[in-house]
Parts: C-alpha cells; sequence; structure tokens
C-alpha cells in the first residue's frame, strides 16, 4: 500500500510526471523550436529588433493571461478581460483630454472594479458558472461602453506622452513595457507562491470542499479574485493603447481567446488547483511568436482562430491524461 | 390536475407575462398591431432556434457555448453558397447547411465523449474554431439569399374569410412552430429522448438503466447543431446576408433557458418555456425601444437582465441542491 | 506469462469448491464467473475472484469492507470490464460490456442507491427500461406497495420506496438471475419481510438470487450457499446450514482472527477527575429527520467514541459539529459558551477540528503536502497575506514528524499512500492546535501498522488534554481508544458505555437498539461479533 512512491514507474509514466512537474522544458523546447522555424522561413528575421518588437506584444497578453491563470487555478475564467481593457484604455483616453492623467487613469480604472466585483459576487456568492458570468458582464460593459462613447464623442481622444513612452518606447533597446511587466509578474507569482492568498486559489480550484472544511470562505476569495483579475485587465488596457495608439471599441477584443490559450499552453488546468504564472508567460511569447509565424505563412485571422481553438481542446485533453494516469 | 398545474405552472405563468407586455406595449403604442407583431416575430427567429439548440444540450445536462458560432458559420455558408446562384440552388443550400449544423453538432458531442474533457471547455474550444472557420468562409458581412427563401418569412398566413385572425398569424411563426415540432415532438414521445431527460437528470442511474449514455449525449449535441443550422438559417433569411461575427446568441440562449424553466443541471423542463421565455427577452426589448430608450441603454438592460436571470437560476440550482 | 499458473491455481480452487459444496454436482451453473481479476493503477481490487450460480438458489456474496464485493458486482452487471476473467451465462461465454448487455444476458441487479431517473415519472422510468408495466404493478403490490401512482416523479418518492420500486422494476423483466446489493438495509421492518419474503419465493421458481447482505440473519434465512471474497480473492464457497457462520467470519477475516487478545485501555487518569466545565456539550441536538434529541458532553482530555450503525443520524452530527450544516435545533456549547456555527470556519475559531471519514474530502490531491497541512493557517481573511515560509515550516514539520508521515512523495498528496494521506488530515490540525478533533472512521481502508500509529495519537492527544470524538465503523477500535462509548441509534443516543463494559457484544446489541443487561438473543449476529473475544 505505501510503496507506490518506490516502484519502479514505466518511462510513459515518468515522462508524464516529469512534464506535469516540469512544465517548463518542454515549453522552452518548444518556443525555441518556433523561434527557429521563423529564421528558417525568413533568414535574418530573428534579431535585436524582433525580439524587442516580441516581447512588446507578448507583454499585454501575457499579463491578460494573468488574469486568466489566477482565475483558472480556482476553476474559473474571465471573459471579460477584453472588455475591461478596452474600457479602461478608451475612458482614460478620453478623459486624458479633459482631466490630468492621474485623475483619467483612476477614473479609467474604476469600471474595471466594478465589473471584477459584479463577477466576483456572481461566481462566489451565487454560484454562477464563471464563463457566462463573465460572457455577460462583458456584454454589459460593452454596452456601457458604447453609450459613453455618444457621450464623448465631441471632446475626442488623446493618448499621454508617458504611456506610449511605456507602450511603445526602447531604452538601450530594452523594451520600456518590461517596467511595468516585470514588477507585475514578480508579484504575480509571489502571490501565488508565498502568500495565504495565493494558497487559497489553488486550494479553492483543487478541491472546494475541503477548502472549506479548512475554513476558506469561498466567496471571499472569489471576490477578492475576480477584482484583481479586472484591476489588472484595466492595467492592461493603459499599457495595450500605449502600444496601439489608436482608441476603438474592440481594442483589446481579440486578445481573450489567445489569453485563454496562453494560460493552457502554460500548464494552468482549465479544471483548477494546478500550473503557475511562469508558464503562462512563457505561453505567451510561444503565441506571439506563433502569430508573427502565421502572419508570415499568411495565415488569415480565421485560420488563426482555428488553431488557438484547437490548441485549448488538445492541450486540456493531453492533460486530462496525465492527471488521470496517476 | 394539481400536478398539470405544478408541472406547467412555470410556463403558464410566463405565457401570462407575455400577454401582460403584450399589452403593455399595446399601452404604450396605441398602434401596436399585427405588423409590428410580425415584426417581433421575424426578430425572434433565430433566438428562438439558438434556445432551441441550448435547451436540448441542457436538458441532456451539458451546456453548449458554441451555439452562436455554430450559428455564424451557418450562417455565413448559407448567404455564400447562395450569393449569385440561381434560386433552385438553394434548395440544396437549405439541407446542405442542415445537415453541417447535425454533423458539426455531433463532432461536439463526440469530443466530449472521446475526450472526456468537460462540455463547457470542449464547446469553449470549438466555438473558436467554428467562429475561425465562420471567417474564413465569408471576412465581412455579405452573401446573399434566395428570393423565395425570404419570402417565406415575410407575410402572413392567410385564412381564408379569417382576414383578422390571419394578420397575427406571420409566416414567421408558422416556419417556427413547425421546424420546432417536427423535430420535439417526436423526440419528447421517443426513447431517445427519454434518455436525453435521463443522462441529464442522473448519468450514473441512466447508465445503470441501461441508457447507451456517449450515444445519447452525441445526438443530444447533434441536434442541437440541427437547430443551429436552423437559427443560422433564419440569421440569413431575416436580414438577406450572413455576418462572421455572432450576435449575443450564446448568453440570450442561457438566459432563455434558464427563465424558460429548464433547470442548468439538467433533466427537467421542456422546450415550450425556454420559447416562450426568448418572446417575453425579445419583448421588453421592443417596449424599450419604444420607450424611446437609446438602444445601447436597451442592451445595457437587457444585458442586466439576461446576468440577473442567470444569476437568479444558479442561485435556484444551489438551494436545490442543498 | 503466469496465466497458466494462474489458471492452475483457478482449477485448484474451483476443485476446492466443488468438494466443499456438494449439492452442484448435479447441475450447470446458470452464472460462473472466474479468474476475475481488476486493478485500477496499483491497487488490486479483485486478484482472482470467482463465482458460480446455480438455478433456484439464493446465494450470497460475501466479505468485509473492501474484499471487492462492489467491484465484482458491477463487472457482472456491467458497469465496469474486468482486465481478465471469464464469466458464462447458462454456459455460454459472454462478453457483458454495459448494463444493457447484462440486462439482455438475464442479469438484472438493484443497486443500494436505487438506478431510477430522478427526475422523470415511474412510468417513463418504465418505458426507458422496457418493462413492463402490468408486470410491474402486479410486483409492486405484492412486495406491499398498494397505492402506487406512476405518474409520480422518482424525486418525489421515499428512498425506501423507491427501492422497492427498484427492486419491482427488475422482477418485472423476469431475469435468470437477480443480484440485489445489499436490499433490506434503509427499509422499515414490513417492508424488508415481503421483500425477503418474494425473493425466498424467486429461488423457488427456479430463478436465481444473489444476494449480497451484512445481516447474518437474513443469509442464514434465506441463502442455499455463499461465496466469501477476502481481499480480492474468492476464499470459498459454503453451504448455509446451521453454525456456518463461524466458518464464514473466519474466511471473511483470515489471518485477522488469530490475532492476540487485545487489552482494553486504559482509562486515562488525566480524564477522571473530570473537569467541571466540559469541553464540548451537545443538548437536544436535531438536524432534519435523521439527528432527533442528541445530547452528551465530551470533557477535556478524552476520546469519546461514537457508536452506531449506517445512517443513523452519526454523519449528520459531525456535520453540525464541524459547522458544514446547520442543526435545526438544540444547542452546542463550547467552554460553556452557546455556539453558532454557520460555516466550518466558525467551529474552526471555537477550536474544533473535523477529520472526515474519506480523505479525497479533506485534502487537495494535487498539491503538496505542506501545503495541505498548512491550509486553516491562510484560511482567515487576515491571513491572505506574505506566509513567513520558515515558521510555516518549522510548524508542518513537526506535525510531520509526529505522525511520521512518509514524504518521500510529498509534492502531491495523491502521490501518497492511503494511510500516509489519511496521517495528513490529522497533521493538518496538529499543527493548527485544535482542541477539539472530530473523526469520523478515520482508520477505514488503512493498512494495520498506520491503524495503531493513529490510535495511539488520538491517546497522545487526549493525554495532552485536547478532546476527540471518535466515530469509528470498527468496533474492535473502541475498546482501544475511547474513553467512554456512545451509542446512537435512530438519530438517538441510546447508550453511554465506560470502556470497561464497551465489549463487542454489547456494543452491538446497543447499535442494534436493544437493551443494556437484559439478555436478549440477537441470534448468530452477537455470536459473530462476540467470536473473536471469546476465543482463548
Amino acid at each position: 500500500m505505501s510503496t507506490t512512491a518506490i516502484q519502479p514507474v514505466p518511462f510513459g509514466r515518468r515522462l508524464k510526471r516529469f512534464m506535469a512537474d516540469r512544465p517548463l522544458i518542454p515549453l522552452i523546447i518548444l518556443l525555441v523550436i518556433l523561434v527557429v522555424v521563423l529564421q528558417i522561413l525568413r533568414p535574418g528575421i530573428v534579431n535585436e529588433r524582433w525580439l524587442a518588437n516580441t516581447i512588446k506584444f507578448a507583454i499585454p497578453l501575457a499579463i491578460l493571461a494573468g488574469c486568466q491563470t489566477m482565475t483558472m487555478l480556482t476553476g474559473g475564467i474571465d471573459l471579460s478581460v477584453g472588455t475591461v481593457a478596452t474600457m479602461s484604455a478608451f475612458i482614460m483616453a478620453t478623459q486624458v483630454v479633459n482631466h490630468d492623467p492621474a485623475v483619467a487613469i483612476l477614473i479609467a480604472l474604476v469600471p474595471a472594479v466594478l465589473i471584477g466585483l459584479v463577477n466576483g459576487i456572481g461566481v462566489g456568492v451565487f454560484r454562477v458558472h464563471p464563463l457566462i458570468m463573465t460572457l455577460g458582464t462583458s456584454l454589459i460593459g460593452t454596452g456601457c461602453l458604447q453609450v459613453y462613447q455618444r457621450t464623448v464623442i465631441a471632446s475626442g481622444a488623446k493618448i499621454p506622452p508617458f504611456l506610449a513612452w511605456l507602450g511603445t518606447g526602447l531604452t538601450y533597446g530594452v523594451p520600456n513595457a518590461l517596467l511595468l511587466f516585470v514588477p507585475i509578474a514578480v508579484l504575480i507569482v509571489l502571490t501565488l507562491n508565498r502568500t495565504g492568498f495565493g494558497r487559497l486559489l489553488y486550494a479553492v480550484g483543487d478541491n472546494e470542499g475541503a477548502a472549506r472544511l479548512s475554513g476558506v470562505r469561498y466567496w471571499q476569495v472569489i471576490t477578492a479574485l475576480y477584482v484583481i483579475s479586472s484591476v489588472l485587465a484595466g492595467i492592461t488596457g493603459l499599457l495595450y493603447i500605449g502600444l496601439i495608439k489608436a482608441p476603438s471599441l474592440s481594442l483589446a477584443e481579440p486578445l481573450v481567446l489567445p489569453s485563454v490559450a496562453a494560460a493552457v499552453i502554460g500548464g494552468t488546468s482549465i479544471f483548477g488547483g494546478r500550473g503557475g504564472y511562469t508558464g503562462t508567460i512563457i505561453g505567451a511569447l510561444i503565441l506571439t511568436v506563433l502569430t508573427t509565424l502565421l502572419t508570415i505563412l499568411q495565415m488569415p485571422e480565421g485560420a488563426r482562430r482555428i488553431l488557438f481553438g484547437l490548441i485549448v481542446l488538445f492541450v486540456t485533453a493531453a492533460y486530462l491524461r496525465i492527471i488521470e494516469d496517476r | 390536475m394539481t400536478r398539470l398545474v405544478r408541472r406547467q405552472g412555470w410556463v403558464a405563468g410566463l405565457l401570462v407575462l407575455f400577454v401582460v407586455l403584450l399589452v403593455i406595449t399595446r399601452l404604450i403604442q396605441p398602434g401596436y398591431g399585427s405588423g409590428d407583431f410580425g415584426s417581433l416575430v421575424r426578430a425572434v427567429l433565430p433566438y428562438a432556434f439558438a434556445v432551441a439548440a441550448q435547451t436540448i444540450v441542457v436538458i441532456g445536462g451539458g451546456i453548449d457555448l458554441s451555439v452562436g458560432a455554430m450559428m455564424a458559420l451557418t450562417s455565413v455558408t448559407a448567404a455564400s453558397m447562395m450569393d449569385g446562384a440561381s434560386e433552385e440552388y438553394a434548395l440544396f443550400v437549405v439541407p446542405f447547411v442542415l445537415a453541417m449544423g447535425l454533423v458539426l453538432g455531433a463532432v461536439n458531442g463526440m469530443l466530449i465523449v472521446v475526450t472526456r474533457v468537460p462540455d463547457i471547455v470542449v464547446t469553449l474550444a470549438t466555438l473558436f474554431v467554428l467562429q475561425g472557420a465562420a471567417l474564413l468562409v465569408l471576412g465581412a458581412p455579405g452573401g446573399a439569399v434566395a428570393e423565395w427563401l425570404r419570402a417565406t418569412i415575410v407575410g402572413t398566413v392567410p385564412i381564408p374569410g379569417l382576414p383578422e385572425i390571419s394578420a397575427w398569424i406571420p409566416k414567421a411563426l408558422v416556419l417556427l412552430v413547425v421546424c420546432l415540432c417536427i423535430i420535439w415532438i417526436p423526440l419528447k414521445r421517443s426513447k431517445l429522448g427519454l434518455s436525453i431527460y435521463a443522462i441529464g437528470s442522473s448519468e450514473l442511474a441512466a447508465f445503470r438503466s441501461g441508457v447507451p449514455v456517449a450515444r445519447t449525449k452525441i445526438i443530444a449535441y447533434a441536434l442541437s447543431g440541427l437547430f443551429a443550422a436552423m437559427g443560422g438559417l433564419a440569421l440569413t433569411m431575416s436580414t438577406g446576408i450572413g455576418a462572421p461575427i455572432p450576435g449575443p446568441y450564446l448568453l440570450a440562449s442561457v438566459a432563455a433557458v434558464v427563465l424558460g424553466g429548464v433547470a442548468l443541471g439538467g433533466g427537467k423542463g421542456g422546450l415550450l418555456g425556454p420559447i416562450v421565455a426568448v418572446f417575453v427577452l425579445r419583448l421588453v426589448r421592443t417596449d424599450l425601444t419604444l420607450l424611446a430608450i437609446d438602444p445601447n441603454v436597451t442592451a445595457i438592460i437587457e444585458g442586466a437582465i439576461m446576468v440577473a436571470v442567470v444569476m437568479f437560476g444558479a442561485f435556484i440550482t444551489m438551494r436545490g441542491r442543498q | 506469462m503466469s496465466g497458466r499458473t494462474e489458471g492452475g491455481a483457478v482449477e485448484r480452487q474451483q476443485e476446492r469448491f466443488w468438494n466443499e459444496s456438494n449439492a452442484i454436482l448435479t447441475t450447470n451453473p446458470l452464472l460462473d464467473a472466474t479468474g476475475v481479476v481488476k486493478t485500477y493503477g496499483a491497487v488490486v481490487a479483485l486478484r482472482n475472484a470467482s463465482l458460480s450460480v446455480l438455478p433456484g438458489e439464493v446465494h450470497a456474496l460475501m466479505g468485509a469492507n473492501g474484499a471487492g464485493k462492489s467491484t465484482l458486482v458491477k463487472i457482472l452487471t456491467g458497469a465496469i470490464r474486468a482486465d481478465a476473467g471469464h464469466i458464462l451465462i447458462r454456459g455460454e461465454a459472454r462478453d457483458v460490456r454495459s448494463p444493457a448487455d447484462a440486462r439482455r444476458a438475464g442479469l438484472l441487479p438493484v443497486y443500494q442507491e436505487p438506478s431510477l431517473i430522478p427526475d422523470l415519472d415511474v412510468a417513463s422510468n418504465l418505458c426507458l427500461t422496457d418493462t413492463p408495466v402490468e408486470a410491474f404493478r402486479a410486483w409492486v403490490r405484492e412486495l406491499g406497495i398498494p397505492d402506487l401512482d406512476i405518474r409520480d416523479i422518482a424525486r418525489d418518492i421515499p428512498l425506501a420506496v423507491l427501492r422497492v420500486l427498484d427492486l419491482a422494476r427488475a422482477l418485472a423483466v423476469e431475469p435468470d438471475v437477480l443480484l440485489l446489493d445489499e436490499m433490506t438495509a434503509a427499509l422499515p421492518a414490513n417492508l424488508a419481510e415481503r421483500v425477503l419474503e418474494v425473493v425466498r419465493r424467486q429461488g423457488d421458481s427456479g430463478r436465481s438470487v444473489i444476494f449480497i447482505s451484512h445481516r447474518f440473519v437474513e443469509i442464514s434465512a434465506l441463502c442455499d450457499r455463499a461465496t466469501v471474497l477476502r481481499d480480492g480473492e474468492t476464499v470459498g464457497v459454503v453451504d448455509i446450514e446451521p453454525g456456518v457462520e463461524e466458518r464464514i467470519v473466519e474466511m471473511m477475516l483470515g489471518a485477522r482472527i488469530e490475532k492476540t487478545q487485545r487489552t482494553a485501555h486504559q482509562a486515562s487518569q488525566a480524564a477522571s477527575p473530570r473537569d467541571s466545565r466540559p469541553r464540548l456539550g451537545v443538548a437536544n441536538l436535531r438536524v432534519g429527520t435523521k439527528l432527533n434529541d442528541v445530547s452528551f458532553d465530551l470533557a477535556n482530555g478524552e476520546v469519546a467514541g461514537v457508536v452506531a450503525l449506517e445512517g443513523q443520524g452519526q454523519d449528520e452530527l459531525f456535520a453540525a459539529l464541524a459547522g458544514s450544516i446547520r442543526p435545526s435545533g438544540g444547542t452546542i456549547e463550547v467552554d460553556g459558551q452557546p455556539v453558532k456555527f454557520a460555516h466550518p470556519a466558525d467551529a474552526i475559531r471555537a477550536g474544533i477540528a473535523y477529520v472526515p471519514g474519506d480523505r479525497t474530502e479533506a485534502l487537495t490531491m494535487q498539491r503538496s503536502v505542506r501545503e495541505n497541512i498548512a491550509l486553516p493557517f491562510s484560511a482567515a481573511l487576515r491571513n491572505w497575506g506574505p506566509i513567513s515560509m520558515a515558521q510555516e515550516r518549522s510548524r508542518v514539520v513537526s506535525a510531520i514528524e509526529r505522525l511520521q508521515i512518509d514524504t518521500r512523495a510529498q509534492r502531491e498528496v495523491q502521490r501518497l499512500s492511503g494511510g500516509n494521506q489519511q496521517k495528513v488530515t490529522i497533521a493538518r490540525w496538529i499543527a493548527a492546535e485544535a482542541q477539539t478533533i472530530l473523526c469520523f472512521d478515520p482508520t477505514r481502508g488503512i493498512d494495520v501498522g498506520t491503524k495503531q500509529e493513529i490510535y495511539k495519537l488520538l491517546r497522545e492527544l487526549a493525554d495532552q488534554g485536547k478532546s476527540v470524538l471518535f466515530y469509528t465503523s470498527e468496533l474492535e477500535e473502541v475498546q482501544r481508544v475511547c474513553d467512554r462509548v456512545i451509542v446512537i441509534f435512530g438519530g438517538r443516543v441510546v447508550d453511554v458505555f465506560p470502556v470497561e463494559l464497551a465489549d463487542e457484544p454489547a456494543l452491538m446489541r446497543a447499535a442494534y437498539g436493544l437493551p443494556r443487561g437484559v439478555k436478549v438473543d440477537v441470534g448468530i449476529l452477537a455470536d459473530i461479533h462476540s467470536s473473536p473475544v471469546a476465543k482463548p
């Protein structure tokens, strides 16, 4: 009975266990392969400028994928991140015309907090499935944004220079966006591994009943989580508009699906309880490189969506096999 | 009698609510008449099929997030096939698109059964895939539709000698009722229909009762795909084009299913409730428009109602479980 | 590779069966399963099980918990597939792949949980399984339910009636082999009697019944032969005749019966001069219909045992004390202060920790041993911040050492053995320094060594002044661990024993609701449970 841990395990299972324990290594290998393929298809494309560009575009995706990672750890998902990012970007760009940038940013983050709060209460208290709940709030959010757009249509929009600097600028060839991203990434990783809240995310996602018996109040954890997720999405929106420089009503919408895919590729289980943020970051890099590759191959947007959908499905199915085989 | 009331009470209540809303509509807009009712039904048509597609899967204990994407794909397929083609060609297009829905739905079901990934994740993935496919078929809204197809949902069914009544029977309503009944009534009376309720109610008990769970699940998703394809066709028929980006059919379908008295856990409810519910939800929208509320605000209110309904439904399910 | 030898073993074993049961040489068995093997990963559920049922016999399938009865039943009825083995029905090899296949082969089970679809009415349920309605109605009347409306939804029908309906549905299709799993459990006496009567007649009419039960009274009254399983292996087939119970028990327990006479645990000295104020005071506690009016005290430094048959309200009692469910009446006092628990967090704040019997309910299986043990530390809102890793490590490590948890596979709790997993569930509350621990059957399904460690640990905790409420389904544990025994029957406390008096026959009588002191004849039942004690 107690020998399961020391019995010799077949190679296949050992490999699976290795993959489950160290998901980063195969991911990094995959990333390198993609870069090599890119270099073969377009010799010379992989240079310093390309690298900086890839990182710039991977960062907003990586932060949104961070939202997905944290919500997925609890067995949830946050599909409202695209709308929230778009909202805060659009509101900031229009408010900054009349207000100080700092005030505009604060105003821009208010709807993010509100949407996160509604998501959290819907999921944590009413137990709506997170997918449905966040889809619903994103629908409402989009409606609100459209109404808001009418009220500010005359005043115009602009992007504060420092956001453009942060979004697109380079310092000694290093993207300035890392100034924002590195602290956020460190904070997420530390939160997940070294704080009580992080522990609870894993615990709730792994076995909600067990967490409850240990005294964890589900609704508190979930509400806090979705608020955090929304605020992160709002910050991403601010960064993203500095990168894209054109406020629109569907600014960050195209990032939603890749953000889910990045977290799934990064080894976070969509069923909860397993995963981490470092894998997600690499997942975001992989997807960004993959997008470049698909663009070079002149794959249309439709094909990209199909590919991402298939990735989510197959990675999840493969994951299930790894977990079940133990 | 009391049993009938208990089982159909929810649907009856919805019908009463619908009539009350009609009366309110009349009060807001005294001129609201048969013509407006006709356009209401035309607007409801794609939603009603989306709801039917969702209902059958939810009764079977699942959920189908790809309903809207499936409608978009079938809609653009139909619209692009009929673009520039002859009127007769549409006779081929319609069954082709319906078969496509059936097959893609069955693929959904098979993926769920074979991969054992939860339905919500599988249909999320197929949502992306179908959306991508729709974009590949048609990059931007476009295409065309055969005239006779458009005509099938415009106007009313003439009843000789009774113009008063026939004015209130739009063709679109007849089409909806016929399409739903053709599939639903035989299904409900068959063992297959019982099996779908059975796997939704308790998969273990169904398995032990000898129900082929995997097959039943695949069929439920296939039928859902068929209804979604009907919805896609209805969309093309009413707009005259195909649009690759779907409307908010997913959330609307889930909200109507919940409002229609179908438990999100599965095994309970019928098709009539959700269909009446979708009429109620659309009529609310009409009323808001008639009240001269900004259409964007209407969208917000509508979204809020749907979210509230889903929250209510989840709350009821949770209480029921305790 | 070892197929030949295994086959030989099977044959030898069969030979033994043939010799042991003399009535069967004449007829061919209706159902004949041999060499059935089933493993789940590293866990062997069935090693080498066989079962042979003759036409017209009522055949008991027996074995202790975890012997593999339910696995064998699932294989026979097509719910799961065996890894190896042959199943012959009427001498013909049949590959039973699904319950539907089993039905077609004439094999119908009635499971402990009724398999009627809860949201369909009875008529639809009959339709779903192609059951003739008239025959069903006849059986329902026969089984003692005169006023059934088949338009009733299954969910609205009481459990006992539902089980009878399930049986009637099976009988109505006239199966060759009827498989009854604990059929009389949860049935009121009058229904149970009818059911047994019908089963008996079923045998007389040439059909066979496989009867799974823990109740010797029923088996001796009903069955012709019994197959006994132990550790996934068929260890014997016996004819039911007076006095055979002793042999069945021997077979079920195997070597375990020879264990040395246990020494009754000496009531701890610390507990004797009882605190005037009990640690936990429960008065008139009620939960729905399951728990009616339970009152008792739990002192500091005491291990109080709870003994009850399955489903007598003990689950509800523990859940209510743990804050998992809300009682519908009565009071709970902790250190003399009345408390109300709306959430387990409230109970934990009052120092009450709950260790559920099912480990999977308590553990986050994909997380590490350390995280599992430390989980309660982070639960409260004020502890959501950074964790002091050093401090956490020291608390966790001391708990791990105290319980001697094998930490070679500590990265994921699911890789630990069952016994080590169970230790983790307890270690969590030792690390959290809970004052009162509610242990619900903590030794279920774990190895003997770990059981001993857990007994020792519970005693140590009590000696340190902590209080333990200990429900156990294994009566012999009572004398090893407890200071006092509370017996619950039908949702009420029917007796409280000091440990000196709590021998197994006495406990068993009390658990069946029989009064203490009066020498009541409980038949074979008492003999079974007293036999190991009575042995010199």
